[in-house]
C-alpha cells in the first residue's frame, strides 16, 4: 500500500494536524510501511465472522433519565486557554 | 530504623499496624529517596511531597483512632495518565499543557479512600503510546537495572524501563514508592514490569473503571498495579478494582479477596503452553525461562498441555489498526479550546492544526494519522472492520483453549531491557515489543507478568500468565508459585542515588 503525498496531506487535514513539507515526505514512507505490514490480515479468512464490538458480553445498564450532575461551569472553563463569562473564546468563525 | 523504602507494601502495612514506624516517617523516607534518586531516573514528572506528608499525617490520625483503611498510610506513585484533582495531569503530552483536573479518577479515588498516600505523578510514554518510555514530553525514564559484564562489573549504559508505564516500573524497582498505578493498552503494565523485575497485572477489561483516565484506545485500555511482589499486586488490585456507573464498560461483578488466593494450591491446575508463541528467532534464554516456568508449575502439581492459538500472529497487526483508529477518535478532543495548549492561528481550523502539530509528539501524530486513514471513507471495511473480525477470531482462540486449560503461560517479552534509541527509529521494531502481550488486550483477558529470572547480562526477564475473564484470583495463585520458586529480584547497586540527570 503506497501512500502518496497528496493522501498524506488529505489525512493530515482530516486529522487537523499541520505538517511541514519535510514531514509530508517522511510520513509517506512511515505510513506506507505500517499499512504494508498490516496487509498480512488479508491472509485471514473472515467471511461470516462478526466484528468484535465488545470484549465482555453484557447489556448496558440503564438509569432513570434525571439530572445527576451539573452546576460546574467554573470547573469546566477552569483549564481553558481563553474564556469569558463561562464561555470558551475562539477565533471568529462567521463573518 | 532500617531503610523502610526497601519494604514490600504488605510488610510496610504490618509495620504501620505494629507501630514500628508512622505513616509520616514512612512517607518522609520516600520523599527523601525521590529527592536523591529522581534526577537520574526521571521516574516522577511531578513529585508532590507536601500533599503526601499531609495525607500521611491524616493517615497517622486514623491509625491512632483505629479507623484505618486497607491501604492506610502506604505511599504510592500515580501514573500521569490518571486525573488527580488539583494536581497537574498531562499524560506526558505537551498538548495538555498545565491541565489541572477538577475531578479525581475512580481508581485513584478508590486508593485514597482506602488511605493510600500519593508521592507524585509518574512518567509514561506520551498518551501511553510506546514501549520504552522514550516519547514522554518530560524525557525518557531510566531503568534502575544495568547490564553486568561477565566480570560482574556494572555497565554505564542506560537501559529503557519499558513502556508505556516506565515511570511506574522504574519507581517500584528503585524503591521510590511501595507500588504504583499503571495502565495497559497493548502491554504497558506487563512489559515494563518484565523489564524491571517487578510484578504487573492487567485485569480483565471492565474490572477497573476507566473514568478519569486519559483515554488512548477505549476498547483496550485497562488500569492495574505495578508492585514489588505478587502479594502487593493482589492488595493493590483489590482496592483499584470496582464497579463504577461512570464507566459504562465497567462490569458489575464482585471483586474477590485476591490476597486470599495467595498460597492456594494449584494442584490439578491446567496450564496451556501455546506453540504459536515460540516465535522465530526467540533467544535461548527466553526459551529457558519459559521451560523453567513450566517446571515450577508442574512441581506444584499443575498439569501442562500444548495448545494452539492459531491467530496469534495477527494480533499485532490488528492491534495497529484498532488502537490508532480509537486513538485518532479519542484525541480529537485536543483542540486548543477547552483545555491545554493553544497555538493561535489565522482562523479556528488553523488554530486546531497548529495546536495539534505543536502539542502532539511524533509517535502520537503518526498514530493519529494512521487511525484517521483507516477510518476514512472507503477504507473503513478494509481496515477497521477487518481488524475487528480478526479480533473475534483471536478471542475465539482463547475461548476454545479454556475448554482444555485454566491458564496460559508465556514469556512476557521477546527480549530483556534494551538501550535508548535502539528501537526508536523503526516503529515496527518497537511495536514487536508487545508481541506476547497484545493478544490479551485484544481478547479483553487478564494477564500478569511475574519475574522469572535474569538474562545473561544480569537484567530481569518476566513470565506471563493469562487467565479466563474475571479469574484474576487464579492468576495470583499461580504467579505466587512462580515467585516462590524464582525468588525476588532487586537491583543490588543503587547507582542512581545522588546521581545527576
Amino acid at each position: 500500500m503506497q501512500v502518496d503525498e497528496a493522501t498524506v496531506r488529505r489525512i493530515a487535514r482530516l486529522a487537523r494536524i499541520r505538517i511541514t513539507d519535510e514531514e509530508a515526505t517522511s510520513l509517506q514512507g512511515e505510513l506506507s510501511g505500517i499499512l504494508d505490514w498490516v496487509t498480512q490480515l488479508d491472509e485471514v479468512q473472515t467471511d461470516g465472522v462478526e466484528p468484535m464490538t465488545r470484549v465482555i458480553p453484557m447489556t448496558l445498564k440503564k438509569r432513570a433519565d434525571v439530572v445527576t450532575d451539573g452546576d460546574k461551569a467554573d470547573d469546566i472553563v477552569k483549564n481553558a486557554p481563553a474564556s469569558e463569562d463561562h464561555f470558551f473564546v475562539v477565533p471568529k468563525v462567521i463573518e | 530504623m532500617s531503610d523502610v523504602t526497601r519494604l514490600t507494601l504488605a510488610d510496610a502495612r504490618e509495620g504501620l499496624k505494629k507501630k514500628q514506624f508512622s505513616a509520616t516517617e514512612l512517607t518522609q523516607a520516600f520523599v527523601k529517596a525521590i529527592e536523591a534518586g529522581n534526577a537520574a531516573l526521571n521516574a516522577y514528572v511531578l513529585p508532590t511531597p507536601e500533599r503526601a506528608l499531609k495525607q500521611a499525617a491524616a493517615s497517622d490520625a486514623r491509625l491512632a483512632k483505629g479507623t484505618a483503611g486497607p491501604l492506610e498510610g502506604l505511599p504510592l506513585g500515580i501514573k500521569d495518565l490518571f486525573c488527580t484533582a488539583g494536581v497537574r495531569t498531562t499524560a506526558c503530552s505537551n498538548v495538555l499543557g498545565e491541565f489541572t483536573p477538577t475531578y479525581e479518577s475512580t481508581v485513584t479515588q478508590n486508593l485514597f479512600d482506602a488511605g493510600a498516600v500519593m508521592l507524585g505523578k509518574l512518567n509514561n510514554d506520551e498518551f501511553a503510546m510506546g514501549s520504552s518510555n522514550e516519547t514522554s514530553r518530560f524525557g525518557p525514564v531510566v531503568n534502575p537495572w544495568r547490564r553486568k559484564a561477565a566480570s560482574g562489573a556494572l555497565s554505564n549504559t542506560n537501559l529503557v524501563p519499558g513502556g508505556s508505564s516506565g515511570g511506574s516500573s522504574a519507581a517500584v524497582a528503585a524503591d521510590l514508592c511501595l507500588g504504583a498505578t499503571a495502565t495497559d493498552t497493548g502491554g504497558s503494565i506487563r512489559q515494563p514490569a518484565a523489564l524491571t523485575g517487578t510484578v504487573g497485572i492487567k485485569p480483565t477489561y471492565g474490572r477497573c473503571s476507566r473514568w478519569g483516565i486519559v483515554a488512548f484506545a477505549s476498547s483496550l485500555d485497562q488500569a492495574g498495579p505495578i508492585a514489588k511482589t505478587v502479594r502487593d499486586a493482589a492488595v493493590l488490585l483489590g482496592t483499584m478494582a470496582s464497579y463504577d456507573p461512570k464507566d459504562s464498560t465497567s462490569v458489575d461483578t464482585p471483586v474477590p479477596d485476591y490476597e486470599a488466593a495467595l498460597g492456594r494450591s494449584i494442584k490439578g491446575l491446567r496450564v496451556g503452553v501455546p506453540k504459536e508463541y515460540r516465535v522465530n528467532g526467540m533467544s535461548p534464554e527466553i526459551d529457558d525461562l519459559w521451560q523453567r516456568g513450566i517446571a515450577w508449575l508442574k512441581a506444584a502439581g499443575a498439569t501442562v498441555h500444548d495448545i494452539s492459538l492459531p491467530h496469534t500472529k495477527y494480533a499485532l497487526p490488528a492491534y495497529y489498526i484498532v488502537a490508532p483508529a480509537e486513538c485518532s477518535s479519542n484525541l480529537a478532543r485536543y483542540d486548543g479550546v477547552r483545555y491545554g495548549l493553544r497555538v493561535p492561528g489565522e482562523d479556528l481550523i488553523d488554530t486546531y492544526e497548529r495546536t495539534r502539530a505543536a502539542g502532539f509528539g511524533k509517535e502520537v501524530r503518526r498514530r493519529v494519522l494512521i487511525g484517521t486513514y483507516v477510518l476514512s471513507a472507503g477504507y473503513y471495511d478494509a481496515y477497521y472492520l477487518k481488524a475487528q473480525k480478526v479480533r473475534t477470531l483471536i478471542k475465539k482462540d482463547f475461548d476454545d483453549a479454556w475448554s482444555k486449560v485454566d491458564v496460559v503461560l508465556t514469556p512476557t517479552t521477546p527480549s530483556p531491557a534494551f538501550g535508548f534509541g535502539e528501537k526508536a527509529g523503526d516503529p515496527i521494531a518497537m511495536y514487536l515489543e508487545d508481541i506476547f502481550t497484545v493478544t490479551v488486550n485484544m481478547a479483553g483477558l487478564p494477564g500478569i507478568s511475574v519475574p522469572g529470572g535474569l538474562s545473561g547480562q544480569g537484567t530481569p526477564l518476566g513470565l506471563q500468565l493469562i487467565g479466563k475473564p474475571f479469574d484474576e484470583a487464579t492468576l495470583f495463585s499461580a504467579a505466587q508459585v512462580i515467585e516462590d520458586a524464582a525468588g525476588h529480584f532487586h537491583v543490588d547497586n543503587s547507582w542512581w542515588v545522588g546521581a545527576k540527570g
